[in-house]
């Protein structure tokens, strides 16, 4: 039996945890290789840092980061974030990332998509796409955290994504991020029945309830939330029990 | 002191670091007169069958593994598992090290995503030295599309995702896991750990 995973994400800048953490026993709370190491240890999947530094100088600090949590951490390690070139990739997977997340420079350079994978693998290569409603009723790929409509069309562009040789969809839906109201469920559903690869829902989980229905109504393959694990309002296991309860798939 | 056979297709961090946090004494290394020194070799692998063969086979190593295989506890992880078998069918045939009967060939997932990526249960159906307080039915964590098809005997945990493959294979001290150990959580680190007690 394939579980559903469960995956926290960290927002890291400069080498700290940037949102609000509520974790009891960690003394440094900014610190992302003791949180990723809780968050293991508490029953995570999988762990995704997303790399929100602006500065270029700040790459050497995440790849500490990297470098340090690989260390420690024994489940799946994604790293994306201000990954442009090939050379990105090769320092973050040689820090110990399994993974890399592609967004924007997917969009400006798709075939970074065919070499990466060439070169590393399919199976390391997340392409993450945001995406929201547009006014013509279809859904658009943005970047820039949602400010800068690309105009391309979400299904067309994860097919390319897959034909290019994307390993896994992260797929955050603009509309539902932040919310809390429920993963953006038409969105996932679409982008499952269009690709035959890994799809990673994200944006909108405010509740265990929220991870098990976009479980039970779309087939996508696991499920991530940032705030929510950080600020304590849910723990990773409560979250596991509500899909255990519906019989989905839990490790 | 366990050799991490260094061939140019595996991804050697990750596994190292887990030797590392368990405080397995390893070294990385091509170098024949240190894996023949070494208590236990571990082979990892990432990659295509062909690919992988051909580069082990381009270190003048091969005769060697298959002599210190059947000597000392032996681990081929992923990649690493699949060479342990007669051939590969990834690429066109290719022989692999022949250390067990069978042949590596697509997995059958029965229509769902391929690559096989995540984690999925195993049954032990064999318990093994490695199997060593394991619980039935834990989740390891994988990532292929490629399995062996080896007798019964040799299969100590037995995975399904559409058709049931070997997740563990095992014979004497010859061990290969088709998921990685050292991203499987506690769960891997054990399968390591008790190799690393075999070792010694």
């Amino acid at each position: 039996m394939l579980a559903k995973r469960i995956i926290p994400c960290l927002d890291v800048r400069d080498g700290k945890v940037v949102k609000g953490i509520n974790f009891v026993g960690i003394k440094e709370v900014g610190d992302p290789v003791a949180l990723a190491k809780q968050y293991s240890d508490s029953g995570a999947d999988e762990i995704v840092f997303l790399d929100i530094t602006a500065s270029h100088e700040g790459r050497g600090t995440m790849l500490d980061v990297v470098r340090r949590t690989a260390e420690v951490v024994f489940v799946p390690l994604t790293v994306g974030g201000g990954i442009r070139t090939i050379d990105d990739i090769r320092e973050t997977l040689r820090a110990g990332s399994d993974k890399v997340g592609i967004n924007s420079a997917a969009v400006r350079t798709p075939e970074l998509i065919n070499e990466a994978a060439e070169i590393f693998g399919r199976q390391c290569i997340v392409a993450a796409v945001d995406a929201k409603l547009a006014d013509d009723g279809s859904w658009h790929v943005v970047i820039n955290g949602g400010r800068i409509d690309t105009g391309k069309e979400l299904i067309s562009w994860v097919k390319e994504l897959e034909a290019r040789g994307a390993g896994e969809i992260l797929l955050t839906s603009m509309d539902a991020d932040g919310t809390k109201a429920g993963y953006d469920l038409a969105m996932t559903k679409a982008v499952c029945a269009a690709v035959n690869i890994p799809v990673i829902a994200s944006g909108g989980a405010g509740s265990v309830d929220d991870f098990a229905n976009v479980f039970e109504e779309t087939d996508c393959d696991a499920a991530l939330a940032a705030s929510l694990f950080h600020y304590g309002e849910l723990t990773i296991d409560e979250v596991k029990d509500a899909m255990r309860a519906r019989h989905i798939p839990a490790r | 002191m366990i050799a991490v056979i260094d061939y140019g297709a595996g991804n050697l961090f990750s596994v190292c670091n887990a030797l590392r946090y368990l405080s397995l004494p390893h070294v990385v290394t091509k170098d024949a007169a240190e894996i023949a020194a070494a208590d236990g070799i571990l082979l990892p692998g990432v990659g295509a069958f062909a690919d992988a063969m051909e580069k082990l086979t381009a270190t003048g190593l091969v005769d060697l593994i298959k002599a210190e295989a059947e000597r000392k506890p032996f681990l081929g992880v992923c990649l690493g598992l699949q060479m342990l078998f007669e051939e590969g069918r990834e690429f066109g045939v290719t022989p692999g090290l022949g250390l067990l009967p069978g042949v590596v060939r697509p997995l059958d997932s029965h229509g769902q995503k391929l690559p096989h990526i995540g984690w999925n249960t195993a049954k032990i159906v064999n318990a093994c030295p490695l199997t060593a307080g394991i619980a039935d039915e834990s989740y390891f964590y994988y990532v292929h599309s490629f399995c062996a098809d080896t007798d019964a005997r040799y299969i100590s945990l037995a995975t399904t995702y559409g058709e049931t493959f070997p997740g563990m294979v095992w014979r004497d001290q010859i061990f290969g896991c088709q998921f990685h150990p050292e991203k499987s959580g506690d769960v891997g680190l054990q399968i390591l750990k008790n190799f690393g007690r075999l070792v010694g």
